[in-house]
């Protein structure tokens, strides 16, 4: 197992830029915000927990394309599926190499551009928590979709429209506490919620995503 | 006679045409029925006025919308647990009236809401829930289309509504905790069900009736449908071979 995350840490650092693709897309994003909405530095402030949501998850989808098509591509999907290794293992390990290649460095990232959407002070602790509560559960909710459309010939749209309605409630309560936070309320009840979505899809989505996926390899 | 019998195509497109006539004929009568009676044969309401009588299109499309994803769900579970070819193909048939139906209770919701809360769009729970399930379905049948093989297609969509059914579900509920206590108007639609006077609930129920009807008749149909296109594919392909 420890072999198997190696590898992939080891493609997405060396396999050109899709390391440091998220991140600058998340950069993009979070710049493009004050363009679009106007310099007004209150409002800014207001919406900055709920921006740097936004763009963490948007930067997550960018690169779920890339998770498992590229092992799909070279058949190396095909040896690790007859592994003796379980499948429901390979996709949650493929999971933790997706979080720490992608999900990490946005909760890293997220306090610097902070600074450049004027968050309130109180509000950088909780953007780095929430985000570093929510961001695994967006990993493997984006896994089950690349692994429902990992067949596909163009499945990078269809795979945004499929993931998008289940990152729903990850985002909701995920912006919730970083909004909270911000404005100095109380952030348990949201927390508590978003580590309950967390835990419950890291627990149970493996096996949807395994299954899935033995049908498309089938 | 068993439910597991109907797995035949055949057998199942036999009995439906039998019963297409029947229900073509009772759904529609009592969608007529019901809103010529709601839109012309009630009197205003003494707050709402006349726009309350958008009920009879609205409740009854709402709840279709819903319970159509719950028989989704139902039909993809059989079909997993036991390959029932007519379950998958049912549950194809019936997403896109899922969906028309989400749009019209959307769309009325709108309507209804622009005389009454003076908005036609609120982020209210119970409309963004809506908004949501729309994009479902749009999901759903966009994976249906997008796979070439019936059975892998069948798999895969399968697993989507169970798994899109929890999150749907928690949707649910993440957003009434979103947008809780900002918009008090929003208890309208609540209260609506403790608050409609005889006159207005019997054409309801007959409009309920009508469309839960209209759904099956509907469900029925597309299904039988979904079978004939599959009859062609491989006469088609039979053909190409040359058989």
């Amino acid at each position: 197992m420890i072999a198997l995350l190696m590898r992939d840490l080891r493609l997405s650092l060396r396999a050109g830029g899709g390391f440091g693709l998220g991140l600058a897309f998340f950069l993009i994003v979070t710049v493009m915000v004050p363009f679009s909405v106007g310099p007004q530095s209150s409002l800014l402030a207001e919406i900055a927990p709920g921006v740097l949501w936004l763009g963490a998850l948007l930067a997550c989808l960018l690169s779920l394309d890339r998770l498992l098509a590229l092992d799909w591509e070279d058949g190396s999907l095909d040896l690790l599926a007859t592994a003796p290794l379980p499948l429901e293992s390979t996709v949650t390990i493929k999971a933790l190499a997706h979080w720490i290649t992608t999900g990490l460095p946005l909760v890293l990232a997220a306090p610097v551009l902070g600074v450049l959407l004027n968050l309130p002070t109180p509000g950088y602790t909780w953007v780095v928590v929430s985000l570093l509560l929510g961001t695994p559960a967006l990993s493997v909710i984006g896994t089950f979709g690349a692994a429902l459309t990992v067949g596909l010939k163009r499945g990078g749209l269809l795979l945004s429209l499929l993931v998008m309605p289940l990152y729903v409630p990850t985002l909701i309560f995920g912006a919730e506490v970083a909004r909270r936070g911000a404005i100095g309320m109380d952030t348990h009840t949201p927390m508590l919620m978003l580590a309950g979505i967390t835990a419950a899809s890291i627990a149970l989505l493996p096996f949807a995503s395994a299954a899935v996926l033995r049908v498309n390899l089938r | 006679m068993s439910f597991w019998e109907y797995a035949n195509p055949k057998k199942f497109l036999t009995t439906t045409e039998r019963m297409m006539p029947f229900l073509w004929l009772t759904s529609g009568t009592l969608v007529a029925v019901g809103l010529i009676w709601g839109f012309f044969f009630t009197p205003d309401d003494y707050r709402q006025g006349s726009t309350v009588k958008i009920i009879f299109l609205h409740v009854p499309a709402a709840m279709t919308a819903i319970n159509c994803w719950v028989m989704m769900l139902v039909t993809s579970l059989v079909w997993i647990v036991r390959r029932h070819h007519v379950s998958a193909l049912a549950a194809r048939a019936a997403a896109p009236i899922g969906a028309v139906m989400t749009v019209i209770a959307l769309i009325t919701g709108a309507i209804w809401g622009q005389p009454m809360w003076g908005t036609w769009w609120e982020w209210d729970p119970r409309l963004t829930s809506f908004l949501i399930l729309f994009l479902f379905y749009l999901g759903y049948m966009a994976l249906w289309e997008a796979i070439d093989n019936p059975d892998t297609a069948a798999d895969l969509t399968s697993v989507l509504c169970l798994v899109g059914s929890v999150f749907a579900l928690l949707s649910r509920y993440a957003v009434n905790f979103w947008n809780q206590g900002l918009h008090q108007g929003a208890s309208l639609s609540l209260d609506k069900k403790e608050n409609v006077a005889d006159a207005f609930s019997n054409p309801l129920y007959v409009c309920l009736a009508g469309f839960v009807l209209l759904f099956i008749a509907l469900v029925f149909y597309r299904t039988g449908t979904e079978i004939r296109a599959r009859r062609i594919k491989a006469l088609l392909a039979r053909e190409r071979i040359g058989a």
